[in-house]
């Protein structure tokens, strides 16, 4: 079971540079949480002070009664074990191999036996895809098989909170789709508190529950999914929309007179595209941090845009989530219905026009077994 | 929120006080060099001794450094010392020939050699090939983030890297010096003895005479002092490299500069404590 992690006034700079200010925010136990930023806001910055490698100048992160960066160095070497993390380029220890790269932390802090230790290496290297990469070097290996093997080495020791920076960055876009599928999976199979950093708005808008957006040396939004999704915040709708227009800039923040410019340019942000539905497991079970789809919005008095949560068959999730739920409820791990189909592409951006959504097919479909290796 | 641009008219306004940007920059500079980098580099060493006694410690981690260090050290400093007792034994054997106290020339060779030439030379070559291997390999883990995944997985870098390799070349510092004051010695007794014209027993009872045990001793501290802050210092480096690739090389540079000017600062300390508090041999 995950546990939270509560951070409170966060402020970090580097020599006169202030990184970030007065961050505050709450990633719950056991959900799936994505910072999000433009370039150089410091959300790997962010993720190293979480896990206490950098020391924030003022601030509290709670990680249950224990504040982190006042924690004694013995304490803090305990407390990290806690942690699962998985740097941008794997961090593998180049002197090792894959295997004793994963074997590593279950041999520094287990006294399991060698042979548990390769039952216990060769599963994780299955769940990743590594098998048959045991004997190679990190230099031998590509880029994602890196990302990989780090998350399997991350995954050895059960950690209660994973952290992933960018797990995405120099992977094409279906290793990127099973990357997603991946961490969907392993958090409804360890329920750990998981917090990812990155850049790819499509992984942003299908995998987690919650988002967050650092910008401007700020946190300008963190909250659920659909909060974000569904916001009309200037900075918020540019980026997860990948638009041009609005507050950032090609270099950071745009000044007054290009926004002046914009504006008399009439430049529309345009209409939010629709929200799409969230990625499920592979199979198809409800994870325990997973939120109703519309349920945010239905609580705060949001109307979504049009077309939200409706997937590529024109199921609408928001009426389909009950029967799903009282259908799965019964279903052991492993053998669940089909989930919803991937969401591992951007849902399509609103169209004039597109009104309301299509009407949701017959529930609930025929059982069938998903395929081996993910869904996407 | 702030409101947008604010970052924008941030940057202009730094463009405008260029001036005292540069002052800014060169105060920060000095301080960072004078107070922050010693203060740094000496909470590191109060560190690396706190981790020596942490269990277990990391034999295999010492011996396989060990070893490396002995690889890249001892031919070097063999093919160093050996011209170094010739050249000392050509340069002080012609001039105490002419004082007619050819007979001497043993002595010189412990001053030179065994006091003050082997301990220098072991921690040069120790400085030069093995600390600087040693911040290039914990540079690069560095900018790996291997360092930063070791803390993660709840294991300290200093306790599993640093002390082993800090007294790896301590340890084979200590080793380095006696070979390097047997092989000068042996250096300087052929060139005395053959090309020179000195005897044997003059060569071997001058040595005797100002020789003493203590003077071997305070050799192998200063070697065992000198392994221990080239260790230091290349791992100090090594761990504070950024940059990339270009930074570790720039570590690497640092590494050698700094260990030496220590090396020659902490001889004439421990030379200076060394007359004070040993009494010396007449002829």
């Amino acid at each position: 079971m995950g546990v939270e992690i509560r951070v409170e006034g966060l402020t970090k700079s580097f020599g006169r540079q202030t990184i970030w200010q007065d961050v505050s925010l709450t990633l719950p136990a056991g959900e799936i949480n994505v910072l999000l930023g433009p370039s150089g806001t410091g959300k790997s910055v962010f993720l190293k002070s979480l896990v206490g490698l950098l020391k924030p100048d003022r601030g509290h992160i709670w990680i249950g009664d224990r504040d982190l960066p006042r924690l004694p160095e013995a304490q803090l070497y305990e407390t990290r074990k806690l942690f699962g993390v998985l740097f941008q380029d794997g961090a593998l220890f180049g002197s090792m191999n894959i295997y004793d790269n994963i074997a590593f932390p279950l041999r520094e802090h287990t006294r399991k036996t060698e042979a548990e230790i390769r039952r216990i290496v060769l599963e994780k290297m299955d769940m990743v895809g590594l098998l048959g990469a045991e004997h190679k070097l990190p230099g031998e290996i590509s880029g994602g098989m890196k990302k990989r093997a780090g998350l399997a080495r991350a995954l050895v020791l059960e950690p209660e909170i994973l952290l992933v920076d960018e797990p995405d960055s120099g992977l094409d876009p279906v290793r990127t789709a099973y990357l997603n599928q991946l961490i969907v999976d392993l958090n409804a199979q360890i329920n750990a508190t998981f917090l990812i950093v990155t850049h790819d708005i499509n992984t942003a808008r299908t995998v987690p529950d919650n988002i967050g957006l650092l910008f401007r040396r700020e946190l300008v939004m963190f909250g659920p999914r659909e909060m974000l999704l569904s916001s009309e915040e200037p900075v918020v709708r540019q980026f997860l929309n990948a638009r041009r227009v609005g507050p950032i800039g090609m270099s950071e923040e745009k000044d007054v007179s290009e926004l002046e410019a914009e504006a008399r340019m009439g430049h529309d942000p345009g209409k939010l595209p629709p929200i799409p539905p969230q990625l499920m497991p592979s199979d198809g079970r409800v994870r325990a941090g997973q939120h109703a789809p519309g349920a945010w919005c239905a609580a705060n008095g949001v109307t979504p845009p049009p077309g939200s949560f409706i997937d590529d068959q024109g199921r609408n999730w928001v009426e389909e989530w009950p029967r799903y739920v009282a259908a799965m409820s019964g279903v052991p791990a492993g053998q669940g219905a089909p989930p919803p189909p991937p969401q591992g592409r951007p849902a399509p951006p609103a169209q004039p026009g597109t009104g309301a959504p299509p009407p949701p097919s017959a529930w609930p479909p025929p059982p069938t077994s998903p395929p081996p290796g993910g869904r996407h | 929120m702030s409101s947008p641009g604010i970052g924008a008219n941030q940057r202009e306004g730094t463009r405008r006080n260029g001036a005292s940007d540069v002052f800014r920059k060169v105060g920060d500079g000095a301080v960072n060099v004078a107070v922050k980098e010693p203060g740094r580099f000496f909470a590191l060493c109060l560190d690396t001794v706190r981790a020596m006694f942490v269990w277990p410690f990391q034999w295999r981690e010492f011996i396989q450094q060990s070893w490396f260090i002995v690889s890249v050290t001892v031919i070097p400093t063999m093919l160093v010392a050996i011209p170094f007792g010739g050249i000392l034994s050509l340069q002080v054997g012609g001039l105490i020939r002419q004082l007619g106290a050819q007979s001497f020339t043993g002595a010189t060779a412990v001053v030179a050699i065994v006091r003050e030439a082997s301990p220098l030379v072991t921690s040069l070559l120790v400085a030069g090939a093995a600390g600087s291997a040693i911040c290039a390999d914990i540079g690069s883990r560095k900018i790996r983030e291997e360092i930063d995944a070791l803390e993660v997985l709840g294991i300290n870098p200093l306790h599993r890297l640093v002390v082993p390799r800090m007294l790896a070349c301590a340890f084979v510092a200590l080793f380095l010096n006696g070979l390097v004051s047997v092989v000068g010695l042996v250096g300087g007794y052929t060139f005395n003895v053959l090309l020179q014209d000195g005897t044997p027993g003059a060569y071997l009872a001058s040595f005797n005479a100002i020789a003493q045990l203590p003077d071997l001793v305070q050799a192998e501290i200063k070697a065992f002092v000198f392994g221990i802050t080239a260790g230091l210092v290349a791992a100090y480096k090594g761990l504070n490299a950024k940059g990339g690739p270009k930074g570790v090389g720039d570590a690497v540079n640092q590494t050698v500069v700094i260990t030496f000017m220590l090396l020659f600062l902490e001889n004439f300390l421990i030379t200076t404590l060394y007359f004070q508090f040993v009494p010396q041999k007449g002829m």
